[in-house]
């Protein structure tokens, strides 16, 4: 296992935890909590996938200043910017389902009066 | 929820405008720097979502109204579609109608601009109304009222 | 022709965005309807006219941006046939709207909430790269899960809050899947990545670790076992004409669909994954039917047949795949393959249609009886003529009594599984043996519901039911006709209009390589029938 797995074994490590906190916790909130970080842990996979070492020098953001002369250059030294893109639109996928569950979790805890998923009939984990 | 102390309103009195300007500039320069029409939108609904933190939910009741910010977010998104559709007068769906330009200026990138701008309104409203809908309209629905939202 | 593609997603969304403004505008329910049943009647019309020419694989390039780095939709056999389901089923469960839903407020966010999840759907089938076949998938999936929750009881939330927590594992699941497809083969669209594993000679260990996210992820979007725990709440609480849609369209457009696109089409190695598949399904389709049996609410009995049929679809569907796998050289044996993928694609067709009528029939008996509950619902048969005749045509459409479409679907999967085990391969005895027996058991569960519903003297319950009103009983008495009708796919004529389409792209996916399609276009040998071929054929085209 060499060191550049690293980042890779984190981003596992950060999925499971929120894999955890979905299944084991008995408050709303942590499931709701739970699903963010797993949502955080693809985005962090596909952003990590477009990593990309240049011939030479350090990689730079694919951002293009100075003029369309330049772009033969940051191409050569640029990460890959299609991951990216993904990430901004699965971020804002999770931001939906977020708002999504919390209005759900506010109107169960009008119904029932508690965040407790032991108290709710249906739920099992 | 009640507004907050006088020195809050008349700091934001002060700094909303320019929130919402900085939100504008990052929409509009989305195609020549980081941001874009979600970035912006997001900081767009941060400002006025600071503006009912601060006056207090009489003032989200009767100027910043969340029927306001549906019909917003309805109209930024068939902008979006309308701007998608004329892309048929160039013959494909969603084709770049407007010229392309130099790479760097802000009369550039073709139709990303307009759609930036669509976006930003949409997500602008969008988020807008789900922190009122969540924060403002806490007490309404206990007890089997039917339908998610009022209205 | 071909620039109507993309109004198959365009107009369901404008619906989404436009009818919640009417719907406020205008505070009447009827008002509000008009605008998403032309819409519908619309998406009808284009799925027809798209199957008018049933072997043309449409691509279409969004903007003009081409291969490799522009968006494609593809409109193949097998999505023009998902499509027209698509179609026909929403317009018949808005037309059952038009009544049922007087009894919910906001008919505006409804509305628009319904044509944001057919938006979704036909997105997720016209795809042609994985990114756009994730964000449809997810634009469905947060609509449906607000229309799950729309009644706000207790029961609903509860449902809509498990359903949108083990569906978005689900996502996350296919979103790592994603990003190892993408890191292994750097490239999105559908055509390029099977073209890169084929050149790259087959699946790696990554490759197999995605595809072991994407059938977890598409699985549990299937409602496979052992993914199936949202599906029994789910559907029940949802409103009729909802539960119509996530059952009959839903689970096959988000799940099975995508399924069948990947295995077939994409990865290599069809005999593994037609393994998982034939496994996965028979699973399903068993537990699916012993469950069903003691449930006392109609609506989750309904659920858990689903589960069951679906579990036939998948079955045939990767018994096919083992046997195309297997068949390189063997005629009777891909015969007997492809007779399977038919019968597969036969029952989806024919479950998304007897489904959706059980359920718009089950909406009808509680708009009526106010009840769900088996034991409580007797002698309908007498007060509601209308629902009580199309109850008992779902039902024995479904448990497989001809001349209803659902014996014939069963029969050729039985026949087709039958013949593969006799070509040699004697595992397959066992997932006939069981399909005989779950088609028995089906049979007996649906008998009880007539019986306990339609038969013996009315209860209390029944005691105040009336025939629901015109629309809800017109939706129902179509989607009838229906289920006589679609018997008539066995017919060659029909057959090779609908469904044989669907069936060669997915033999020829699992069959030829991108290459030899290549040299079969270039030399202007008909038309293309795989969308990688036509994608790469349009590239050679491009090309100076």
């Amino acid at each position: 296992m060499t060191f550049a797995m690293v980042p890779y074994m984190v981003v596992f490590l950060i999925f499971v935890v929120g894999l955890y906190a979905i299944v084991a916790k008995r408050n709303l909130i942590k499931v709701v909590v739970g699903l963010l970080i797993l949502d955080y842990a693809a985005n962090l996979l596909l952003v990590l996938v477009g990593y990309r070492t240049p011939a030479e020098g350090a990689p730079v953001a694919p951002i293009l200043v100075g003029g369309a002369g330049k772009a033969a250059d940051l191409a050569a030294r640029a990460v890959d910017p299609l991951p990216q893109a993904l990430v901004l639109t699965s971020i804002v996928i999770g931001l939906s389902v977020t708002a999504l569950v919390v209005a759900l979790a506010i109107r169960l805890y009008e119904k029932y009066g508690t965040f407790d998923t032991e108290r709710m009939r249906n739920l099992k984990g | 929820m009640q507004g907050m102390s006088p020195i809050v309103k008349n700091m934001t009195r002060l700094v909303a405008g320019f929130i919402a300007l900085f939100g504008i500039y990052i929409v509009l320069y989305g195609h020549v720097t980081p941001g874009g029409g979600f970035a912006g939108g997001v900081i767009l609904a941060g400002g006025l979502a600071l503006v009912v933190l601060a006056f207090g939910e009489e003032f989200a009741r009767k100027a910043l109204t969340h029927e306001a910010a549906r019909t917003a977010d309805s109209i930024g998104a068939v902008l979006f579609l309308l701007i998608a559709l004329l892309g048929y007068a160039g013959g494909v769906f969603f084709t770049n109608l407007l010229p392309a330009g130099e790479v760097g200026k802000l009369f550039s990138a073709g139709i990303i601009a307009p759609c930036n701008v669509a976006i930003g309104i949409k997500v602008g409203a969008g988020l807008f109304g789900v922190f009122v809908a969540l924060a403002v309209f806490r007490r309404a629905g206990a007890g089997g009222q039917t339908g998610k939202i009022e209205g | 022709m071909d620039q109507v593609v993309p109004l198959l997603v365009a107009i369901p969304l404008a619906g989404g965005f436009l009818i919640p403004v009417i719907g406020r505008l205008t505070k009447s329910h009827r008002a509000t309807a008009v605008l998403p049943i032309a819409m519908a009647c619309g998406l009808l019309v284009i799925a027809v006219s798209l199957l008018a020419r049933p072997d043309e694989t449409i691509v279409y390039w969004v903007g003009g941006w081409t291969f490799p780095i522009g968006i494609s939709l593809v409109a193949d056999g097998l999505s023009k046939l998902v499509v027209l389901i698509i179609a026909v089923v929403s317009l018949l469960a808005l037309l059952f709207s038009l009544e049922y839903m007087t009894r919910y407020t906001s008919p505006g966010l409804y509305y628009g909430l319904f044509m944001l999840m057919v938006a979704g759907m036909n997105g997720v089938v016209i795809s042609g790269d994985i990114f756009n076949i994730f964000v449809f998938l997810e634009i469905a999936g947060i609509a449906s899960y607000a229309l799950v929750a729309y009644g706000t009881e207790a029961d609903e939330l509860e449902a809509s809050f498990k359903y949108l927590v083990l569906s978005a594992i689900a996502s996350a699941f296919i979103l790592l899947g994603i990003a190892f497809v993408y890191n292994v083969t750097g490239h999105l669209n559908w055509a390029k990545i099977a073209e890169v594993i084929r050149m790259g000679g087959g699946l790696t260990m990554p490759l197999y670790v995605a595809a072991a996210f994407f059938i977890m992820g598409f699985g549990l979007k299937a409602a496979m076992v052992p993914f199936h725990a949202w599906l029994p709440d789910a559907h029940p609480s949802a409103p009729a004409p909802i539960s119509a849609m996530l059952s009959g369209v839903l689970i096959k457009a988000c799940g099975v669909y995508v399924l069948c696109r990947l295995t077939f089409s994409v990865l290599g190695n069809h005999q593994t994954f037609g393994a998982v598949l034939v496994v996965l399904g028979t699973l399903s389709m068993v537990l699916g039917a012993l469950m069903a049996i003691g449930q006392g609410d109609l609506k989750r009995l309904l659920a858990y047949s689903s589960i069951s049929q679906v579990g036939y679809v998948v079955l045939a569907v990767g018994a096919g795949l083992v046997g195309l796998g297997l068949a390189k050289d063997s005629e009777p044996l891909a015969a007997a393959a492809q007779l399977a993928v038919f019968g597969g694609l036969f029952h989806l067709v024919n479950h998304a249609v007897f489904k959706s009528l059980l359920f718009l029939c089950s909406g009808s008996i509680e708009y009526a009886t106010g009840s769900r509950r088996l034991d409580q619902l007797s002698g309908l048969g007498k007060r509601m003529p209308v629902t009580g005749w199309t109850l008992r045509v779902g039902a024995l459409a479904i448990s497989g009594v001809p001349p209803f479409g659902g014996f014939w679907s069963k029969l050729v999967i039985i026949v087709a599984l039958t013949q593969m085990a006799a070509l040699g391969h004697w595992a397959f005895y066992i997932p006939t043996a069981l399909a005989v027996a779950t088609a028995v058991v089906t049979l007996v569960y649906y008998a009880k519901v007539q019986r306990s519903v339609l038969g013996g003297e009315p209860s209390e319950a029944s005691g105040r039911a009336r025939e629901v009103p015109f629309a809800m009983c017109l939706a129902s008495v179509l989607l009838a006709v229906l289920c006589l009708a679609s018997a008539l796919i066995v017919l060659p004529s029909v057959r090779a209009r609908l469904v044989d389409p669907a069936v060669r792209v997915l033999s020829a996916g699992a069959g030829s390589t991108a290459e030899s399609a290549t040299v079969r276009a270039a030399s202007g040998d008909g038309e293309v029938s795989t969308p990688a071929a036509a994608q790469v054929a349009a590239k050679e085209g491009m090309t100076p």
